[in-house]
C-alpha cells in the first residue's frame, strides 16, 4: 500500500463486479475510502469533489440500506442525486431497461447506480450508456460495493488480509454478496470457507473462483480457526423450493449462536450484510455481541461508496469486455 | 430407407408447369453421398428433375449452361429444424423471409417447427403453411405438425390428417413431451404412417428457470443453470420408448456427451433412431455467454469443451446423422433484454454451411462427402423426404458451393439477426441454390421458384 497507488486510476468506466478488478484496483479503492471515513467525524461531512455531477439511482428491487448509503455517499461528495424507483413488478412489463437507460443518458447523468433482480443487467446497461454504471447488486451475481465495504471493515479491524480465514455461512448459491466477497478476499490473499447445506452451496463453487476456496457442510470444521464469520441473509421463501426443510432445522445446523461462534478464534469478527433475520441465521446475542462489527459495516459502506464514485469519475472511458479466452483462463485456475 | 405408406406423402411438384430450357451444370465437383459420387461431372436438369449425370454431357443450343468449374455441386441442402414463426410471430420471421434466408444459406428445403402462434396442430394450419410456402416461399417447406393439441402435452393431434395435408414429422418442439405415456402413444400411432417423431429432450422440472449450462461458469455469473442431466434423462427415456414401440425416433439438437453415448449404444442395438446436432454445439462452448451475451442464449444451452469434443466425435462416427440449424429468429428488442428475460434461440440458416465447412471440413473432422451427407442424404432419410440425392429422376434441387470464398458474417436475408457468429470469418459458402430446376439464389441474389 501507500505511495504506489498515487496517480493510479481504475481501468474501466464502470464498477460491475470485483471479478473484473485487479488486487491493485481493490487496494486503491480501500486506500481512497480511509480519508473519506475520517470526514464523518467532522461537523461538516461534505467535500466539493463531485459538485455539478449527477448520480441517478435506478432501483428495480426494493432496498433501504444500499440505496440510502449510495445517496449519502453522493451527497457528501456534493453530487446531485436523482432517484428512480421502478416497481419490481414492472421489471418485465414496463419500459425496457435499455430504454430507461437511454432516457437517463439523454438527461446527461454522470453515474447510474443500478440495483436489479437479474444477473448481468449492469453489463447490459454499461454497454449502452456513456455514464459510469455502478452495480448496486444484480441478481445472484455480484454486489461489489458490499464486497468492498466488507474488505474495508476486515482490513481495518485485522490490519491485514493476507492469510486470514473468512468463513461465509448460508445461502451461497443465491448470494451476490458471497460472490463479491469471494473474489475480493481471494484476490487480497485471504482463504475463504463456504458453509451451508449442500443445496445452497454448490460443489462447483470450490473451483469456480480459482484457488483459496474451501467448501464444507459442517459448521465446526468451517469455523475452526476462523478470523471472520460472515453470515448471509437467508431468503425465507427458499424453503418453498425444498432447498431446506424448515427454518428450525436451518437454525439448528447453520444459525450462528454463541456456541458455534466459540469454535472460531477468540477474536473472530461477526459480520452480516443486513437486514438480519434474528433467530434464523444469526442469534441476537452474537449479532449484538462484542465481536460483531455489523454496524461498522454500515458506516464504512458510505466511505467506500464515496471512494468508488470519486475514482470512477477519474477512470478511463474503457468498457470492460471479457475476452472468451479470459473466461477459459479463469476456469483453468 | 423407412417405408412410407402410399397415402403418407403430399403430391410432389408436377410437370405441368410451362416447359423451360434444360439446365446443364458443367464441370463442377459433384458430391452426392447417397450415390457415392465424389468426382467432376456434368448434370443435366430437365423440367423439375435431374435427367442425367455423366463425366461429360455435350451442351446443345437449347440448353441453359451454368458453369460450375471450381465449385462443389451437392444435392440441395435440407435443414430439418427451422422456426419460420408464421403464423403469429411475423415480427421475427415469415415464410417469405425465412425461406429467403434458407436459399441464401444454400438450403433448398426446410422442415418448419410447429411452435407458431397458434401452433401447427391441425390440418388447416398445415395447409396454411403449405399454401403460403407455395406462393411466397423461395425453397421447399415441409411442415412438422404438433404431437399434442396446443402443444400442451395432453391429447394427440389428428396426425393422419396432418400427414395427408403434407406434414412430414411430428414434434412439440420448444417443449418436451413430459408424459412418457403420451410419447409412447405418439411413437406407436405415428408408425401407422411411417412418420418420425421428434423430441426436444429436456426434463422440464429439472430445467425450470434455467438459462445456461449448469456448472462453474453459471456459479460465477449467478445465472440459474440447466443441468446436462435434464437432456440425457429424456434421451434415455425416449430410447426406452423407442425400444418398446419400434417407432421412428428423431432426437433434436443434442448437446451433451452423455446423450451422444446413449444414442451410440442404442443404434448399435439396431433401434430406429436418428439424431441431430447444430453448428453452435460443435463450434461454441458456454464461455460464449461469459459477458451475458443473449445471442449465445439457447436451449439446450451451450455446454463445455468436453461436450463439444463429443459432438465432433459423434458426427465423425455417424452417431449424429443430421446437422440442422435450429434457426430461431427473435427481434433485436427481445434479445436486448436482461439475460433471464431474453428468449432462447439463435438464427442459423445463413451460417450453418459456412460453419460446417470451416469447423468440420477445413479442420478435417469430417471428409467433405460425410459433411454433405449430414446436410442432404441423412435429413432426407430421417424425414422420408424426396430430395437429398442426385439420382436420375430426383427433384432438381442442388446447391453450388465455393469452398474458397472467405466472408465475414454480417448481413442476413432473415428478418432477425440474433446470431453469436456476427463478425466471424467463415470459409466456404453457397453461391447458388436450385429448387425444382429453378435457380432461386445466385451470388446472393434471390428469385422465386416456379414450383
Amino acid at each position: 500500500m501507500g505511495g504506489k497507488e498515487e496517480g493510479m486510476r481504475l481501468r474501466y468506466k464502470d464498477l460491475l463486479g470485483l471479478a473484473h478488478l485487479t488486487s491493485e484496483e481493490i487496494e486503491l479503492i480501500l486506500h481512497t475510502a480511509a480519508p473519506f471515513k475520517k470526514l464523518f467525524t467532522r461537523s461538516i461531512k461534505k467535500v466539493p469533489t463531485l459538485r455539478g455531477k449527477t448520480v441517478a439511482m435506478l432501483f428495480y428491487e426494493p432496498s433501504t440500506r444500499t440505496r440510502t448509503s449510495f445517496e449519502l455517499a453522493a451527497t457528501r461528495l456534493s453530487a446531485d442525486v436523482l432517484s428512480l424507483a421502478v416497481a419490481s413488478s414492472s421489471v418485465q412489463k414496463g419500459e425496457s431497461l435499455m430504454d430507461t437507460a437511454l432516457n437517463l443518458e439523454a438527461m446527461k447523468v454522470d453515474f447510474i447506480v443500478l440495483r436489479h433482480s437479474v444477473s448481468g443487467a449492469p453489463e447490459l446497461l454499461a454497454r449502452g450508456v456513456r455514464a459510469h454504471v455502478v452495480n448496486a447488486g444484480d441478481g445472484n451475481h455480484e454486489h461489489p460495493t458490499q464486497g468492498l465495504l466488507d474488505l474495508f471493515t476486515i482490513r481495518e479491524k485485522k490490519k491485514k488480509m493476507q492469510g486470514l480465514t473468512v468463513t461465509i455461512i448460508g445461502d451461497i448459491l443465491h448470494s451476490r454478496v458471497a460472490r463479491s466477497n469471494i473474489w475480493g478476499l481471494t484476490k487480497l490473499g485471504a482463504r475463504v470457507r463456504l458453509c451451508g447445506p449442500a443445496t445452497l452451496v454448490p460443489a462447483d463453487m470450490r473451483t469456480a473462483f480459482g484457488n483459496g476456496v474451501e467448501v464444507t457442510y459442517n459448521m465446526k470444521e468451517a469455523l475452526d480457526g476462523a478470523d471472520v464469520a460472515y453470515v448471509l441473509r437467508l431468503q425465507l421463501e427458499r424453503q418453498q423450493e425444498n432447498l431446506f426443510p424448515s427454518l428450525r432445522e436451518y437454525h439448528e445446523f447453520y444459525g450462528l449462536d454463541a456456541k458455534k461462534l466459540s469454535w472460531a478464534k477468540k477474536d473472530c469478527l461477526v459480520m452480516h450484510p443486513g437486514p438480519m433475520n434474528r433467530g434464523v441465521e444469526i442469534d441476537s446475542v452474537v449479532a449484538d455481541g462484542p465481536q460483531s462489527v455489523i454496524l461498522e459495516q454500515v458506516t464504512n459502506g458510505i466511505a467506500v461508496r464515496m471512494a468508488v464514485l470519486y475514482l470512477l469519475a477519474g477512470s478511463s472511458s474503457t468498457l470492460y469486455v471479457p475476452a472468451p479466452e479470459k473466461a477459459v483462463e479463469r476456469k483453468a485456475l | 430407407m423407412k417405408s412410407a405408406a402410399p397415402w403418407a406423402r403430399a403430391q410432389r411438384p408436377s410437370e405441368s408447369v410451362p416447359r423451360r430450357r434444360p439446365l446443364l451444370i458443367r464441370g463442377g465437383h459433384v458430391v452426392d453421398p447417397r450415390n457415392k459420387r465424389d468426382e467432376i461431372a456434368d448434370i443435366l436438369i430437365e423440367g423439375q428433375h435431374v435427367q442425367k449425370i455423366a463425366k461429360i454431357i455435350k451442351p446443345t443450343r437449347e440448353m441453359e449452361v451454368l458453369n460450375a468449374v471450381n465449385l462443389v455441386v451437392t444435392p440441395g441442402l435440407i435443414d430439418i429444424h427451422v422456426h419460420l414463426r408464421e403464423p403469429g410471430q411475423e415480427e421475427k420471421e415469415t415464410i417469405a423471409t425465412g425461406t429467403a434466408a434458407a436459399a441464401s444459406g444454400g438450403f433448398s428445403a426446410v422442415a418448419c417447427m410447429p411452435n407458431t402462434v397458434p401452433p401447427l396442430d391441425n390440418v388447416s394450419q398445415i395447409q396454411f403453411v403449405m399454401m403460403k410456402a407455395k406462393s411466397e416461399g423461395y425453397v421447399r417447406v415441409y411442415p412438422v405438425g404438433a404431437i399434442s393439441k396446443g402443444q400442451e402435452g395432453a391429447e394427440l393431434t389428428e396426425i393422419g390428417a396432418m400427414v395427408r395435408a403434407g406434414c412430414v414429422a411430428i414434434s412439440d418442439d420448444g417443449k418436451p413431451v413430459s408424459s412418457s405415456k403420451l410419447f409412447r402413444r405418439a411413437l406407436e400411432y405415428a408408425r401407422t404412417f411411417g412418420l418420425p417423431v421428434i423430441d426436444h429432450c429436456e426434463d422440464p422440472d429439472l430445467a425450470r428457470d434455467g438459462v445456461m449450462n449448469e456448472g462453474r461458469l453459471a456459479a460465477v455469473l449467478g445465472l440459474k443453470g440447466i443441468p446436462r442431466q435434464a437432456e440425457y434423462i429424456m434421451v434415455a427415456r425416449d430410447i426406452a420408448l423407442c425400444e418398446l414401440t419400434g417407432g421412428n425416433l428423431h432426437l433434436a439438437h443434442l448437446s451433451t456427451k452423455e446423450s451422444i453415448a446413449l444414442v451410440r449404444e442404442a443404434k448399435k442395438r439396431g433401434l430406429p433412431i436418428t439424431a441431430e446436432t447444430c453448428p453452435h454445439y460443435f463450434t461454441l462452448t458456454e464461455d460464449a455467454v461469459a459477458d451475458y451475451n443473449t445471442n449465445a442464449k439457447m436451449n439446450p444451452p451451450l455446454r463445455t469443451e468436453d461436450d463439444r469434443a463429443a459432438v465432433l466425435a459423434g458426427l465423425a462416427d455417424g452417431t449424429l446423422d443430421v446437422i440442422a440449424s435450429d434457426h430461431a429468429p427473435h427481434t433485436r428488442a427481445q434479445k436486448s433484454r436482461e439475460f433471464d428475460f431474453a428468449p432462447f434461440g439463435i438464427i442459423g440458416l445463413e451460417t450453418t454451411l459456412g460453419l460446417v465447412l470451416t469447423e468440420l471440413v477445413a479442420k478435417k473432422v469430417l471428409a467433405l462427402p460425410v459433411a454433405v451427407a449430414a446436410l442432404t442424404d441423412a435429413p432426407a432419410r430421417a424425414f422420408n423426404l424426396p430430395g437429398g440425392h442426385l439420382s436420375p429422376g430426383a427433384p432438381a434441387d442442388l446447391t453450388l458451393i465455393d469452398l474458397k470464398s472467405r466472408h465475414t458474417v454480417k448481413e442476413f436475408a432473415s428478418k432477425s439477426r440474433n446470431s453469436p457468429f456476427i463478425g466471424r470469418t467463415l470459409q466456404g459458402r453457397a453461391v447458388a441454390t436450385i429448387v425444382g430446376g429453378d435457380i432461386v439464389m445466385q451470388q446472393g441474389r434471390l428469385k422465386k421458384p416456379n414450383l
